[in-house]
């Protein structure tokens, strides 16, 4: 079981905003979705069910990217050739 | 390059979220003929929201892989669909533009994600359209809307420029009024292309032909399980029965990972959206942000605002399902009994060459009825398996249910795209 607090955690780790009212409805439904998950619990793990991964790497190489324009031309009022962000203090 | 192609229809199912008018094209297998794309694939200077308040405004720089090849075959690009918000839907509904109406019963959503891309081709506004599937979300939209929709293995259609929700799973695929068509959009998007890490470098589609006759066909006892319409489960099983009249040998068997799929697929979706997402925080593109609030603020503030509920809940979720002590219960889990999808597959194409089964395990639901978050998710457990292992599979019309469209559902090994194309054509010919 989930409870409010936790959902109001993980809501400020992925700042994500949510109101009290949303805290219950999110609170509710998690629980139903994880109880759903629960089914998990009896996969094993190992042997023939561990997952075979591995990464591939491209050569660190210099190419051609965007025109520094087109990366500003999304953002909301850049300075100077630069993002503008909110304060950070 | 420079004709140019007037597409003036009305859009009485809300299929577009953006209508360009008048589009370029040029010559090449596409020539003039008006392709539309789901709007989470980004188009140079056309606005691209992925259904979503956050992206409003949005102009992409770049066109994705899969733009630049429909532009260098000729094709019009006449506007960019409806979808659910970042894909994280079966119904279109949670679109920031509203609902998109099912053109075979307009009381009804066509699917989703892709259901503007769906309905674009149902209605008959366009050809061809291109969509993207992470869960099923090119063929539950086709199976809903009456026509044909192609998730390719994962790897043979470029991701560059596709903006991501769960990575791992999703593919760019075609919708169409008909196999051929389908397989033509198919044929100009597949191949290489080194800038997305993941594709594959594979011969070009072989030209298409009907071929089902000496074709092992499975079909596993759990796609006809618990939560499957009877109806749809009787007309999709005529589909099979016709399937053997071509000549196809119809092979019983079991998938008993099936009952993991679902879980692992949701598990891994929302873990994955929950760092993709991450980077929608008003400083670089989409809506702006409180530069005067303090940034954990101003982010949350303008992550509740453009998200959806849907979203919302995802990122939440799966953030949960990837945090301290939990990992190993959900995450590591999932991808666990993901490896048991993949050997499963890998296990039954060792006898047969495809399965085949219902595409959903309803009809189209009716608008504003889905309030129940688990209850939509498990719309999608006959078509993630397809997506945890990476396989091909298709949707093609097989008859109606309760007088709205059915699906039939065939999954490839993987790479073997041409092979149930092929099959699907046989079927819709009738001719093996």
């Amino acid at each position: 079981m989930v409870s409010k607090e936790d959902v109001a955690h993980i809501a400020t780790i992925a700042d994500i905003g949510v109101d009290e009212s949303e805290l219950e409805l999110f609170t509710s439904q998690f629980n139903t979705i994880l109880d759903y998950f629960d089914v998990l619990d009896s996969v094993p793990v190992g042997g023939d069910a561990a997952p075979l991964r591995s990464n591939v790497f491209r050569n660190d190489e210099v190419v051609p990217s965007l025109p520094h324009d087109d990366v500003l031309m999304n953002a909301t009022d850049p300075e100077d050739g630069f993002i503008r962000a909110p304060r950070v203090i | 390059m420079g004709s140019q192609y007037s597409f003036d229809h009305p859009d009485p199912h809300n299929a577009f979220i953006t209508i360009c008018h008048e589009a370029e094209y040029g010559e090449g297998p596409l020539s003039g003929i008006p392709v539309a794309v789901k709007d989470n694939i980004s188009t140079a200077g056309i606005e691209t929201t992925c259904g979503s308040n956050i992206l409003k405004g949005y102009i992409p720089p770049y066109d994705a892989h899969v733009i630049t090849l429909l532009r260098s075959a000729g094709a019009a690009i006449v506007g960019k669909t409806n979808m659910d918000e970042f894909g994280m839907g079966t119904t279109t509904e949670t679109s920031a533009f509203g609902p998109t109406l099912n053109p075979a019963d307009t009381t009804r959503a066509p699917g989703g994600s892709s259901g503007g891309s769906a309905a674009a081709v149902a209605s008959g506004m366009v050809h061809m359209a291109l969509g993207t599937d992470t869960g099923g979300s090119i063929r539950c939209p086709a199976s809903f809307c009456g026509i044909v929709g192609l998730k390719p293995t994962y790897g043979r259609v470029s991701r560059y420029g596709l903006i991501a929700y769960a990575n791992s799973m999703e593919q760019i695929g075609p919708l169409a009024g008909n196999v051929r068509d389908c397989a033509l959009l198919y044929s100009v998007i597949a191949g290489h292309d080194p800038r997305d890490g993941t594709s594959l470098d594979l011969p070009a589609p072989a030209p298409l032909k009907p071929e089902i006759a000496g074709k092992r066909i499975g079909v596993p006892a759990e796609f006809f399980g618990e939560g499957v319409d009877p109806t749809v489960a009787s007309v999709v099983q005529s589909g099979i029965d016709r399937l053997e009249g071509l000549g196809a040998e119809i092979i019983s068997c079991s998938m008993p990972s099936m009952q993991y799929a679902l879980a692992a697929y949701y598990v891994t979706s929302m873990s994955e959206a929950s760092s993709n997402l991450g980077r929608y925080d008003g400083v670089r593109f989409g809506m702006a942000p409180d530069f005067v609030r303090l940034w954990h603020d101003a982010y949350s503030h303008i992550r509740k605002t453009g998200f959806g509920e849907e979203v919302r809940r995802r990122i939440l979720l799966g953030s949960f399902a990837l945090s301290a002590g939990y990992k190993g219960k959900y995450y590591a889990k999932a991808q666990a009994a993901r490896q048991m999808v993949r050997n499963d597959f890998a296990r039954l194409f060792e006898t047969v060459d495809m399965l085949a089964g219902p595409t959903m395990p309803c009809v189209a639901l009716p608008l504003g009825e889905t309030s129940n978050p688990l209850s939509m998710y498990l719309a999608d457990i006959l078509t993630v398996p397809a997506n945890l292992a990476g396989v091909p599979a298709l949707s093609v019309p097989c008859g109606t249910a309760h007088t709205l469209p059915v699906g039939l559902q065939l999954i490839g090994k993987h790479g073997a795209e041409d092979e149930i194309l092929s099959a699907a054509l046989a079927f819709e010919e009738g001719s093996a």
